[in-house]
């Protein structure tokens, strides 16, 4: 069995999303010439945004069900995909505008690929610039089990941790939801800590840095005090990085504790109950061998979460499982975790 | 065991505390509610002063953005890195669970008894008319 928790379904272009549209915002979209939500996260001809066999000749990658099952799902052999479907939404200005976009995204993703693929299941996008309208987002879609998480990015206006976020956090908890946080940014800030930085290769390195950022702030402001059962999945984050952040953060929790006195227990235990990681990338050491080091000391395994990242190119052929994985957390990174990190992949749909 | 004479009480004030040496151990003492305390005063992380550290209260959150002070004047936070420890107990706040300060019991005797003995006296003069911080050792 496999289980991928991280694979991008394209919306093939602004007009699939007219029909889901209400009449106001489709007058709004002929009236002001919008075309297109193009967000510099995954330039279109960047060689990340897709590999280049699942390129095609005409139109988007993972455009359509035909690509997303010839390409991802049967070479695979998954047997439950999780659809992160990012277009953009969070970059509006309007908080309006994107809660009209980010309820079409779903409507789109419910319609024309959980009704009629089996195997996929969703992410709930929402509208974050108006934390009441993404509260609004999650309860139209919670009760759709087919939805297992809730789409954030890793960079956006404030930190995660900050309190203004919190109702989207108690509607996710209510409802069995994790909290998908994926690579990208609404670029209301700069995409670095350091400022604009020029090239692509920086921004998309970076956004472990904005990961960072997140994870600390989640601990920090007590998000996992406040809803203990939520679990966070950072996606598209890399993972190698994480020990050596959860050292830092340990070390000046251990000093600073008075500043937070009710993160009681260390960041680390915190992440180990709460907190967990896409594979896909595996910013892995240059020798293979030395990557069973980097997963003891995460002193866990339950940690890591399969995923392919289609149609994202960070492997070739089949080779999603980077080698130098011991053999007994295969399984658990394919099936076990995942099962065990969304309590809704294990309900029944129909 | 062996009780050691530390110093005269005048020496130790309420809310107050200071290092002795003691059978070649620094020995961090500190008055808390009437009560001596001791601690061995090397941090367990890396060997800082406790005695040169802030005594603070134990702070609690029932939680997030709620900041409760409790028993102040119980609680030393190390110098070197803020790693914090119970004065009465030794026990850590970063984890509770592995990492303690070396607390050693610490009562008061009078001059009279001190006097008599057993105790172990060996760089402070006694007078039957005052009493002594007395460390278990």
């Amino acid at each position: 069995m496999t289980i991928d928790c991280d694979i991008h379904p394209s919306i093939p272009n602004l007009a699939a999303l007219l029909p889901y549209l209400d009449e106001h915002w489709r007058e709004i979209v002929k009236l002001r010439g919008m075309d297109e939500f193009n967000s510099i996260s995954y330039p279109a001809r960047s060689p990340l945004t897709a590999r280049p066999d699942w390129r095609p000749e005409k139109g988007k990658p993972a455009a359509t069900l035909e690509q997303i099952r010839g390409e991802c799902l049967d070479p695979f052999g998954t047997d439950l995909a999780i659809c992160n479907c990012l277009h953009g939404i969070q970059l509006l200005f309007s908080e309006d505008l994107a809660a009209a976009f980010a309820r079409a995204v779903n409507t789109l993703v419910a319609k024309e690929l959980l009704d009629k693929e089996p195997r996929l299941r969703a992410s709930i996008v929402v509208p974050i610039q108006n934390v009441g309208l993404a509260v609004e987002e999650i309860e139209r879609w919670a009760g759709d089990p087919r939805f297992v998480q809730v789409l954030l990015l890793a960079s956006g206006d404030h930190p995660l941790g900050k309190r203004i976020y919190w109702p989207i956090y108690a509607a996710a908890a209510r409802h069995r939801l994790t909290i998908g946080i994926h690579a990208g940014s609404s670029y209301h800030n700069p995409p670095t800590a350091a400022g604009w930085p020029t090239y692509y290769t920086e921004d998309y390195t970076a956004q472990a840095q904005a990961f960072q950022t997140q994870l600390s702030s989640l601990i920090c402001e007590g998000v996992f005090n406040q809803y203990p059962d939520l679990i966070v999945v950072l996606l598209e984050s890399g993972w190698t990085w994480l020990p050596a952040h959860l050292w830092r953060l340990t070390k000046y929790w251990r000093g600073l504790r008075m500043e937070i006195p009710w993160v009681d227990r260390s960041p680390f235990d915190i992440v180990r109950s709460n907190v967990r990681l896409s594979l896909q990338p595996t910013d892995g050491p240059p020798d293979s061998a030395d990557l069973e080091r980097v997963i003891e000391h995460l002193k866990s395994d339950a940690l890591l979460l399969f995923s392919t990242d289609y149609p994202h190119w960070q492997f070739d052929g089949r080779d999603a499982l980077p080698s130098g994985l011991p053999a007994s957390l295969k399984r658990k990174i394919m099936v076990d975790n995942p099962r065990a990190t969304y309590a809704r992949l294990v309900e029944p749909v129909a | 065991m062996t009780q050691h004479v530390v110093a005269p009480v005048a020496e130790v004030p309420p809310g107050s505390h200071k290092l002795y040496t003691v059978k070649g151990r620094p020995i961090a003492v500190f008055k808390v509610d009437g009560e001596y305390f001791g601690m061995l005063d090397r941090c367990p992380h890396q060997g800082g002063s406790l005695c040169a550290g802030v005594v603070s209260g134990v702070l609690v959150s029932g939680k997030p953005g709620t900041y409760r002070l409790e028993r102040n004047g119980e609680l030393v936070r190390c110098p070197w890195h803020g790693w914090e420890f119970d004065i009465r107990t030794g026990q850590s706040y970063c984890d509770p669970a592995k990492i303690r300060g070396k607390s050693y019991p610490m009562s008061v005797a009078s001059g009279a008894a001190v006097s008599e003995g057993p105790y172990v006296a060996e760089t402070v003069p006694v007078r039957v008319e005052q009493d002594y911080i007395v460390v278990e050792m």
